[in-house]
């Protein structure tokens, strides 16, 4: 996290541009996040959000909870059109038929939105370079249509399409490494945060809406009705992530790697797993095999700061 | 009036997007649509034409982009051909619910499989039902004056929908044409600035593209219904005033010696110029033979066809679509429709032929009329539909 003079909550936008009364489930820290994301970026910005739940609560017709712009097409294609919004405007806006105006792009999605459905729309707008910030609200499953694995689903997790099964328990492949794909691309900023950390979160997305060309910013939203949780462990069940090592919070500005909370050392996974019911039925082997991979992970990921910053 | 030159259709095609001076360009590459894009990219890099290109990684994208575009009040445009309109075709159904008006060209290509690049209308058909105006033009000069037509449409308050602009894909897209250029001053008298109804902006926020559930979805549906239906008197007024302005007068189906005739051809595309030379030779004959051409697909021109036809004992419907186990062609399925139970309710024979650009000749649409009146002579019900120059049938 950024040193900072100011108390923490002057950081934060007493405005709201996603309003109350939407009909998010009890505890949902996606709607967090994206409340969160709505006051870094204030009122000058533009939405574009995929299908999914936050479309689905915060827009019954005639309702809506937005009070920015905000269009949502179909499913797979938010980052397109999200694309569309900023090459319109600029048009616009260099032929003089809008007054220039520093506008934020902002598309938005779920993880089966980014990561299995819409990685084409997301790859290619990120490769055509518009100048545009993509959220990832990841809460590991399809949760609108109930709870079904998508490939952000982690290892052992049981889910409706992925069920701990007598032979087969839960989701048997790991997790997809989003924030590294989209810093392939070589995009000037990506980051992980989780509104757990709230000013960490709203200092990163600030910080992408700063920066010109597209950035990636891939959020934990914990899901209390998916992985089976009691509301009220929602936040701290984000802190774990980050803790454990699971869910490490980092930034990569310009092809360098940073931690933005460092974590010292980690707690056992178990301490995160334990209290979700999706991992119920994991055994100590499970358990640990996935201690192991998280251990593994978090080394590199250490190796790539260090070998980033160093020079 | 504006210069006279020879040009390659789908190069006019871009210069009249030019000329109406679009905002953003997103398109992909498909054959035979690609000249289109093509030259629309080296108008953009060579600064004659300021707009924003947009090389998408995928029709999904360009539609995706193009109702971006049009969100933000900004004129888009995007053209493709048969399995890119397949790709796209979720988004293409909801641009024209979301009521975001656009122009794209579709350079008309059968869809797979067995893959094909060549023409036929069974990309046009899969669209058939996706809520926009959609024209054809059957030669270059048309094809030039529509896209202007088309923006003048799709913009008007009273319409905001997309408009898609049939081209027969190598038959029409690559000859070489002469175009009448309009002059800059016809342009702006034509086409006024794009002023949406509702735009994205920070200044004045709105939601788009909601979820609607049971007690509100079909309101929607039939408000949008009701809008394509009534874009028509839009249409009519923007081909009046392009008649007034540049001289060439359209209408929702043109007619050729179909006045006094007791049998009438009816064309999409392309076609409709090779039956009229079928039609001036089927007269030297003898025969009491004319030609409707369909230009207005959708919203359907029932009224026009009903009167047009009043005299007609037959009608010989050519369709370049199969409609996979159903009665016939998909023009003819319409304007069974249209004419069950009018009084004098011509006899409508079916023919489907040119399925991915095999030749139909003069000579063949004299044997198609031949076949016509064999078959309305024997047996009513034999009318259906039939396949032409297919081996084996």
């Amino acid at each position: 996290m950024e040193p900072t003079n100011v108390y923490a909550y002057k950081l934060v936008s007493r405005k709201e541009y996603f309003s109350p009364g939407h009909r998010a489930c009890q505890g949902c820290a996606e709607a967090l996040a994206v409340r969160l994301v709505g006051k870094a970026l204030g009122r000058d910005t533009i939405a574009a959000s995929a299908t999914g739940c936050m479309e689905v609560v915060s827009t019954p017709l005639p309702f809506t909870n937005w009070n920015v712009p905000w269009i949502h097409v179909a499913f797979e294609n938010a980052a397109a059109v999200a694309s569309g919004a900023e090459a319109g405007m600029k048009a616009l806006m260099r032929k003089g038929r809008l007054p220039k105006k520093k506008i934020t792009f902002l598309a938005m999605a779920g993880d089966g939105g980014t990561s299995d459905i819409g990685i084409q729309a997301l790859s290619g707008a990120l490769e055509r370079g518009h100048d545009f910030i993509y959220v990832c609200y990841d809460n590991e499953a399809y949760m609108n249509t109930g709870i079904q694995r998508s490939s952000s689903t982690p290892f052992g997790a049981s889910t409706t399409t992925s069920p701990a099964g007598k032979v087969v328990p839960g989701q048997v492949t790991w997790k997809k490494n989003m924030p590294e794909i989209a810093a392939a691309h070589d995009i000037p900023y990506v980051a992980t945060a989780c509104p757990s950390y709230p000013i960490d979160l709203v200092q990163k997305v600030k910080k992408a809406a700063r920066i010109k060309g597209p950035a990636y910013i891939h959020i934990l939203s914990v899901c209390p009705t998916g992985w089976r949780l009691p509301p009220e462990l929602s936040i701290k069940a984000g802190r774990l992530a980050v803790e454990t090592g699971i869910f490490p919070l980092y930034e990569v500005e310009d092809g360098r790697y940073k931690f933005t909370v460092e974590v010292g050392i980690l707690r056992p996974v178990s301490d995160y797993l334990k209290i979700q019911g999706r991992f119920r039925h994991l055994d100590e082997g499970m358990t640990g095999k996935i201690q192991k991979r998280v251990k593994e992970e978090y080394e590199r990921l250490k190796k790539k700061v260090k070998m980033t910053q160093g020079d | 009036m504006g210069k006279r030159i020879g040009l390659e259709v789908s190069l006019s095609a871009a210069e009249a997007v030019k000329m109406a001076d679009v905002d953003c360009i997103a398109a992909y590459p498909i054959t035979p649509q690609t000249h289109i894009v093509e030259h629309l990219s080296e108008l953009v890099n060579n600064g004659e034409l300021d707009a924003e290109f947009i090389p998408v990684e995928s029709e999904h994208s360009a539609m995706s982009v193009c109702a971006g575009i049009a969100a933000v009040g900004a004129r888009a445009f995007t053209c493709t051909s048969s399995q890119g309109l397949a790709l796209m075709n979720e988004i293409v159904h909801i641009v024209s619910s979301m009521r975001l008006p656009m122009v794209m060209i579709l350079a008309n290509r059968s869809l797979s499989a067995p893959i094909s690049i060549w023409n036929d209308h069974t990309d046009v058909m899969s669209v058939r039902d996706c809520g926009w105006v959609q024209v054809f033009a059957n030669n270059g000069q048309e094809v030039f004056d529509h896209v202007l037509f088309g923006y003048r449409v799709a913009e008007s308050e009273k319409v905001m929908l997309p408009v898609m602009i049939h081209v027969d894909g190598f038959i029409l897209t690559h000859v070489i044409e002469p175009v009448e250029f309009w002059e800059t001053e016809q342009v702006e008298r034509y086409l006024p600035e794009f002023k949406p109804v509702h735009a994205l902006h920070p200044d004045r926020p709105v939601t788009m593209g909601c979820i609607a559930g049971p007690p509100i979805f079909s309101e929607v549906k039939v408000a949008q219904d009701e809008a394509l239906i009534q874009s028509k008197s839009e249409i009519i007024s923007a081909w009046k005033e392009l008649g007034d302005i540049v001289g060439r007068n359209y209408k929702p189906i043109e007619g050729y010696k179909h006045e006094d005739a007791e049998t009438l051809f009816i064309t999409q595309g392309c076609f409709g110029e090779t039956v009229s030379l079928a039609v001036d030779a089927l007269r030297d004959e003898g025969k009491s033979v004319g030609l409707l051409m369909d230009r207005l697909w959708r919203p359907f021109p029932f009224e026009e066809f009903r009167q047009a036809v009043e005299n007609a004992k037959s009608l010989i419907v050519i369709d370049r679509a199969i409609s996979y186990g159903g009665q016939g062609g998909p023009l003819a399925l319409d304007l069974r429709s249209a004419l069950y139970k009018e009084k004098n309710e011509p006899i409508i024979t079916n023919f489907i032929c040119g399925l991915a650009s095999r030749d139909v000749t003069i000579d063949d649409f004299k044997n198609i009329y031949n076949r016509s009146m064999e078959k309305i002579k024997v047996n009513p019900r034999e009318e259906d539909f039939e396949y032409y120059g297919v081996r084996g049938k």
